[in-house]
């Protein structure tokens, strides 16, 4: 692990000096003139970005983020480096990337080829399948259980997406509910509003979790799709800043270092409500950590 | 029906609700209205100018504007503004604009078609006499909307154009698709944390209520005072 | 601008398996037109009343008119339709707040109260503007004429002064078919809310808008239309809308 972590950061070093020599381009050139970096953050992906007590956005996706922007301002050998946020929905993050609002998306973004053609992602952070949360008490154990019902998700996800799929091929009748935010969704699951909520499985376990009654849920066996990988998200066709950012990454993960931020943000309690989500890495997840890959095909990622 | 309420959640969010919220709604319903009123002026009078090429151009804008939902105008320019940016600067990639900057461009554009109908009203109502005396006064065109019509016809609009300063501050809550913290969105940010909907929707009611409500009064009154005056 | 322009993503199958993009921004179309048209018809039929209430003699009438109106119109519809979705089913009984909850087609029952609530606030202000503007003559003439009040409105008042406010309430109603826009906040999914699913589906932000923008236009187009045929149809010889 130690020793992978020291080619991590020699990887980066050489990629820096290089990038260094020629002329500027792309994110990093614009990071240089504003001396500025603006993050994308969510409300609501807990515990990946979200905002905490004072509204502040935190998370295991924004720490690796102050890692990725401490790497960049390494790298264009700046003194000072201003982070800027600027809030996110699902369905604003690709487009603000795309028209420059934000450089980096930091938070629950799953990488899968369609979106490829418009963006580009960094090493894996997690690994999650789409799921669907429901009262224990409405007795729903499949898929095919919602059919006819309310059912809510987070429009602009690959999860409503999937749900609007699954709902077609099967010819199920769901009436899709789109929210705004993961929050919301699960809001109207514990309000009634629907019957279930079809979201990643992780993001559903902290909502349970950080619920004031978590015994009254089940998570569904049942999953939508394999478990996809989450990256960091950036705009396409800027190479030189991709390098910076999946050195930063891949150093961050091999070094031990991504582990005990993982621990931080799963293992240990949480802000705002100092809850502890007891989430143990996966092996699939410790073996990317350790051999670092920005796949989207979810078959790539195997246990060690 | 109250019992299960926790109230205290208003009480522990004020200041983020307050300092950050309602001051991201009024500094941009302020400067909206602002920038609203002289835009929304200029297009008024390119309407009235006479000439047929402008005429049109302001009156198309006019119209686009009005036929469509504010929430698709939000959206629109959310992810447009960077490139208009862009394309003005000559810039070789889109100008970050940022949540508040962008709200402010699409409220301004938005809302300048509506100045501009009661602006466009207020110079109407002004006698032709004037102007023509101005004329013959020697004064030119410039001089003659700067000094003589457009005063007037501001003053005679005031309480069109506040009303719409209110309609303005009520819209603006709609930057909420887009998960800008303005007052509702900062009500709704700490509603959807601590799953606690009833409590800060009928705060957020309440408080618009109130300001709208204590506004159009003032607007009432001051309707009354201009029309004792005339 | 590097954005990449694809506009024969509209004949691309939609995820939603029932058929090409165009046929899902065109459901949203149906949806945001049966909003609106249910919206409008709870506005008129409560802004009426309030706006009649507003110009009767007794103070009680015209102070809850006047209460109604205020209330109504110093919220945003944003707030107001938030209320009625999230708020209102939680301070009822718990079965009706879940009966109300589960009811199919929720987000439309509420948009099309909500909204026409909302808007009756105006049409009421523009009824009693109506009434207000008739000669006082009138209303004297047909007290004369043995009429009760309620008779008086019915056949002297309510005919003209809906003759006058045409043109405002033409606007009113192309207000409420933007309005219902603001629906997608509750998960309706009208003509704006399939524009941004569109944009999420297909990544193809501004083909998307640009077609909801124009179908936007086309609908203002075929309203103001539609209205003036109807002024005209109805118009009274000799009065101003008659010409």
């Amino acid at each position: 692990m130690k020793c992978l972590g020291m080619i991590g950061l020699v990887l980066a070093a050489c990629i820096g000096g290089h990038a260094n020599a020629e002329e500027l381009t792309g994110t990093l050139k614009k990071i240089k003139e504003t001396g500025a970096v603006t993050i994308g953050y969510r409300d609501s992906s807990i515990p990946f970005s979200y905002l905490d007590d004072v509204q502040k956005p935190v998370g295991f996706a924004i720490d690796i983020c102050y890692r990725i922007v401490d790497a960049v301002k390494h790298e264009l050998k700046l003194d000072k480096l201003a982070i800027e946020f600027n809030p996110v929905t699902s369905s604003t993050r690709i487009p603000l990337l795309a028209n420059g609002t934000i450089d980096l998306e930091c938070g629950s973004t799953t990488n899968n080829a369609d979106r490829l053609k418009q963006v580009s992602f960094t090493n894996t952070h997690f690994l999650t399948a789409t799921r669907f949360v429901s009262k224990k008490s409405s007795n729903l154990n499949s898929i095919d259980d919602l059919k006819g019902k309310s059912v809510v998700s987070t429009s602009g996800t690959t999860n409503i997406k999937q749900l609007t799929e699954a709902n077609a091929a099967r010819n199920l009748g769901i009436n899709i509910i789109p929210a705004k935010e993961h929050g919301e969704s699960f809001l109207m699951v514990e309000t009634d509003r629907a019957v279930a909520a079809v979201l990643d499985d992780i993001l559903l376990a902290s909502f349970v979790a950080g619920s004031k009654d978590p015994d009254a849920y089940v998570i569904s066996r049942d999953a939508f799709s394999k478990p996809e990988p989450y990256g960091i998200m950036m705009r396409k066709d800027d190479p030189a800043f991709k390098k910076v950012v999946d050195g930063a990454t891949a150093a961050l993960y091999t070094s031990g270092e991504g582990q005990k931020l993982y621990d931080k943000w799963f293992m240990q309690k949480i802000p705002p409500k100092g809850l502890n989500l007891n989430a143990p890495i996966s092996a699939e997840l410790r073996h990317e950590f350790a051999v670092p890959s920005d796949s989207p095909d979810p078959d790539s990622y195997k246990a060690m | 029906m109250f019992e299960s309420f926790d109230f205290d959640v208003i009480r522990r969010s004020l200041a983020y609700l307050f300092f950050d919220g309602m001051t991201f709604t009024l500094t941009l319903t302020g400067l909206a209205a602002l920038g609203g009123l002289i835009f929304g002026t200029l297009i008024a009078l390119m309407r009235l100018s006479g000439l047929p090429l402008l005429g049109r151009i302001a009156g198309l804008y006019v119209d686009l504007m009005r036929s469509l939902p504010l929430v698709l105008v939000i959206f629109w320019f959310y992810f447009l503004v960077p490139y208009i940016g862009q394309w003005l600067t000559g810039s070789s990639r889109p100008v970050r604009v940022g949540a508040f900057a962008s709200s402010l461009v699409t409220f301004v554009l938005f809302e300048a078609a509506y100045f501009a109908e009661i602006m466009r009203a207020g110079i109407q109502s002004i006698s032709k006499g004037q102007p023509a005396a101005a004329q013959a006064l020697g004064l030119t065109y410039s001089q003659t909307m700067r000094y003589i019509v457009l005063p007037q016809a501001f003053r005679n609009m005031v309480p069109v154009l506040l009303t719409q300063t209110i309609v303005l501050f009520q819209d603006t809550s709609l930057v909420y698709v887009l998960s800008i913290p303005d007052f509702l969105g900062a009500a709704s940010k700490v509603a959807q944390r601590d799953g606690r909907l009833v409590e800060m929707y009928l705060f957020a009611a309440a408080v618009y209520f109130i300001i709208s409500c204590v506004a159009s009064f003032g607007v009432r009154q001051l309707q009354s005072r201009i029309a004792v005056m005339r | 601008m590097n954005y990449h322009w694809n506009w024969s993503i509209f004949f691309e199958p939609a995820p939603n398996g029932t058929g090409s993009y165009l046929d899902m921004l065109l459901s949203g179309l149906v949806l945001t037109i049966e909003t609106a048209l249910c919206a409008w018809i709870i506005a008129l039929v409560f802004g009426s009343v309030v706006g009649v209430l507003r110009t009767l003699p007794s103070r009680t009438a015209s102070w809850v008119g006047f209460a109604y109106v205020e209330f109504f119109r110093n919220m945003p519809l944003l707030v107001q339709l938030f209320i009625w979705f999230f708020v209102l089913p939680e301070l009822l009984p718990r079965s009706w707040g879940l009966w109300l909850k589960q009811m199919p087609h929720a987000p439309f029952y509420t948009a099309a109260i909500g909204i026409g609530l909302f808007m009756s606030a105006r049409v009421a202000e523009q009824t009693r503007a109506g009434i207000n503007s008739l000669p006082r003559g009138q209303k004297l003439a047909a007290t004369a004429l043995g009429l009760t009040t309620a008779q008086t409105y019915a056949y002297v008042l309510l005919p003209m002064a809906f003759r006058i406010i045409m043109p405002p309430l033409t606007s009113e109603f192309l207000s409420t078919i933007k309005n219902t826009s603001v629906a997608i906040t509750i998960g309706l999914i009208e003509l704006t809310g399939e524009a941004r699913a569109m944009q999420e589906f297909s990544f193809q932000v501004f083909e998307a808008f640009t077609a909801a923008t124009v179908l936007y236009l086309l609908v203002n187009i075929v309203v103001v239309t539609a209205m003036r045929v109807l002024e005209r149809a109805i118009a009274v010889p000799g009065y101003i809308t008659g010409k």
